[in-house]
């Protein structure tokens, strides 16, 4: 069994963030750029897959899309694992052309699992695992936050609002990832990162799919007023400023 | 030309989300001059079904197939696909929790509808289709225009108030071939949190930080959310710690939600936490460090020692209740 993990490129969540050229780029100057957080926990947990004995997961390949200049964040899932990876050289536009180039990386290759994080930190769109299943037509499962291979079958827990479903997906499906796939991000050893140097990034021809949606500009969420303090010694304030003045409870 | 609405039954009965998504389409099939049609999937009694009337939409389709027992996004994205086409729907709106993620986006590919997701603001401008998403975790939003003919909005829960309209909804059967279509995972087991307000549903969240010190230490928060009818919640660190279940985590990597009033108590509010809360109306906060990033996002703050004001909160609570 394969797997191939999906890897967004996004600002570190502690990094600033601004705009440039009248509020309709992002600014770049002086982003960290890391692996979207969800997809390295389904990195993690691919790995964990293929080093448990029995699971029949031979290999973990990641793919993304971007230009050379995202290449480190490719070099970092690489240094914590993964065995080879491809690139889509082109900039990612939106997760409709997201997808449809990941979906040209699956039909080069032979992967038997899917895996894409629910969400991307930048974007939040919670979109291209979806989108990527329906160009390939394959299943999807979303909101999984268990993944396990046993005996060459798999099996997963689904979140659903209210609960959640057991569920064995039949290969080759899309399986996207939340919280709980893995307890902890893995973080690349020093042997990883010398080694990730000489895993092969193989290049892929961008899908003829233009984006369907166009970003005109971005806007700052409305400030908050500034916080009303109440004495701590006198909390019954608190109470009668949410019943009189915000009406709330 | 209309508008059609996703409503998601859950064992037959309505939540008030989908009475959240009724309004929200109505209010702008009302400035697109176009006619409400609602679909639902899944076994619900017509009197249920009814439940919709009161918010404005006239028309109601269900599917009631055995083929849509079982959750399936792909079998579920066929269904709206074939209904959206044949009731020309220029506008598809769904929820934007775990069913509209798995929903959406394969709508989106299968329809060449471009889609906008986590909505919470009616839209920009209609012609071009112009409307804010959530963007970089609660950051900015991004101002997104969907050009295609069909579009596709998921909306963020308790974002959109609900607008009373009673009229006289026609119920059909969508009539969607669906027939022979298999899903082709297997469910095993089904966990279901029945009596239990859900804390993507809840109106008033209390959440607690690692200024609680220990699980020990809960209790006043669970009765401070049962006085108003609120859900808890905690941070990472907490359910990290196994202080409190992981479904409780709310912010970047857990849970995101927007209810009306959330109670940030012992949590310093970093930037990851603040991403999953911001969509709040109101944040109110009690840490006993003055400086600390929770009260840049506060509207009301205590500044002092959570175990000692917590117990005062909850006697004035009840004590404004009871009066």
């Amino acid at each position: 069994m394969n797997i191939l993990v999906c890897i967004s490129h996004v600002p570190d969540t502690t990094t600033k963030i601004k705009f440039s050229e009248n509020n309709t780029r992002l600014d770049t100057a002086g982003i960290q750029w890391v692996i979207n957080p969800w997809d390295e926990l389904s990195l993690t947990r691919a790995l964990e897959l293929k080093e448990k004995s029995g699971s029949g997961v031979q290999k973990v390949s990641i793919a993304h899309v971007g230009p050379a200049s995202t290449e480190p964040t490719i070099r970092k899932a690489l240094a914590i694992g993964a065995d080879d990876a491809y690139r889509v050289d082109t900039e990612a536009r939106d997760a409709y052309q997201v997808a449809a180039n990941l979906a040209e990386v699956v039909k080069s290759g032979s992967f038997d699992m899917i895996l894409c994080g629910i969400e991307s930190s930048d974007y939040n769109g919670s979109s291209v695992g979806g989108m990527l299943a329906e160009f390939l037509d394959y299943v999807s499962v979303s909101g999984i936050s268990h993944l396990d291979v046993e005996n060459g079958e798999v099996h997963t827990t689904r979140e659903l609002d209210g609960g959640c479903e057991k569920l064995i997906v039949p290969a080759p499906f899309v399986g996207i990832v939340q919280k709980g796939i893995a307890k902890e991000p893995r973080i690349a050893a020093m042997r990883g990162i010398m080694m990730a140097r000489k895993k092969p990034i193989q290049l892929v021809d961008a899908a003829d799919k233009e984006p369907l949606t166009v970003i005109k500009e971005f806007e700052p969420p409305k400030p908050r007023p500034a916080c009303k303090f109440v004495d701590p010694e006198n909390p019954e304030e608190l109470i009668e400023l949410l019943q009189n003045e915000a009406k709330v409870i | 030309m209309s508008v059609l609405v996703y409503t998601e039954n859950w064992d037959g009965e309505f939540k008030k989300l989908s009475f959240e998504l009724i309004s929200f389409a109505v209010k702008l099939a009302e400035e697109m001059q176009t006619e409400v049609v609602a679909l639902s999937v899944g076994k619900t009694k017509d009197e249920e079904l009814k439940k919709l009337s009161q918010y404005g939409v006239k028309r109601i389709l269900k599917v009631e197939n055995e083929e849509v027992d079982q959750f399936d996004p792909q079998i579920y994205a066929k269904v709206l696909s074939e209904v959206a086409a044949r009731e020309q729907a220029s506008l598809v709106v769904m929820a934007d929790n775990n069913t509209g993620k798995a929903l959406a986006p394969r709508l989106s590919v299968r329809m060449k509808a471009a889609l906008a997701s986590g909505v919470s603001s009616m839209p920009d401008s209609l012609s071009p289709f112009v409307i804010k998403t959530r963007a970089f975790s609660g950051n900015a939003f991004a101002v997104t225009e969907l050009p295609t003919e069909v579009k596709i909005v998921t909306i963020a829960q308790n974002s959109f108030d609900l607008v009373e309209k009673p009229s006289e909804a026609v119920i059909e059967d969508a009539g969607v071939d669906i027939s022979g279509m298999k899903p082709k995972t297997v469910v095993k087991e089904v966990e279901k949190q029945t009596d239990q307000l859900l804390l993507t549903d809840a109106e008033i969240v209390v959440s607690g930080g690692r200024g609680m010190r220990s699980a020990e230490n809960w209790a006043p928060i669970e009765e401070l959310a049962s006085l108003m009818n609120g859900a808890t919640a905690c941070s990472r660190p907490v359910s990290d710690e196994g202080w409190r279940p992981h479904e409780e985590h709310t912010g970047q990597t857990g849970k995101v939600i927007s209810p009306n009033v959330y109670f940030a108590i012992g949590i310093s509010g970093a930037t990851q936490h603040l991403a999953g809360v911001s969509g709040s109306k109101y944040i109110i906060a009690i840490n006993n460090d003055k400086e600390a990033p929770i009260f840049d996002a506060a509207q009301y703050g205590i500044v002092g020692d959570a175990a000692k004001i917590l117990p005062k909160l909850v006697d004035a609570l009840k004590k404004a209740k009871s009066a």
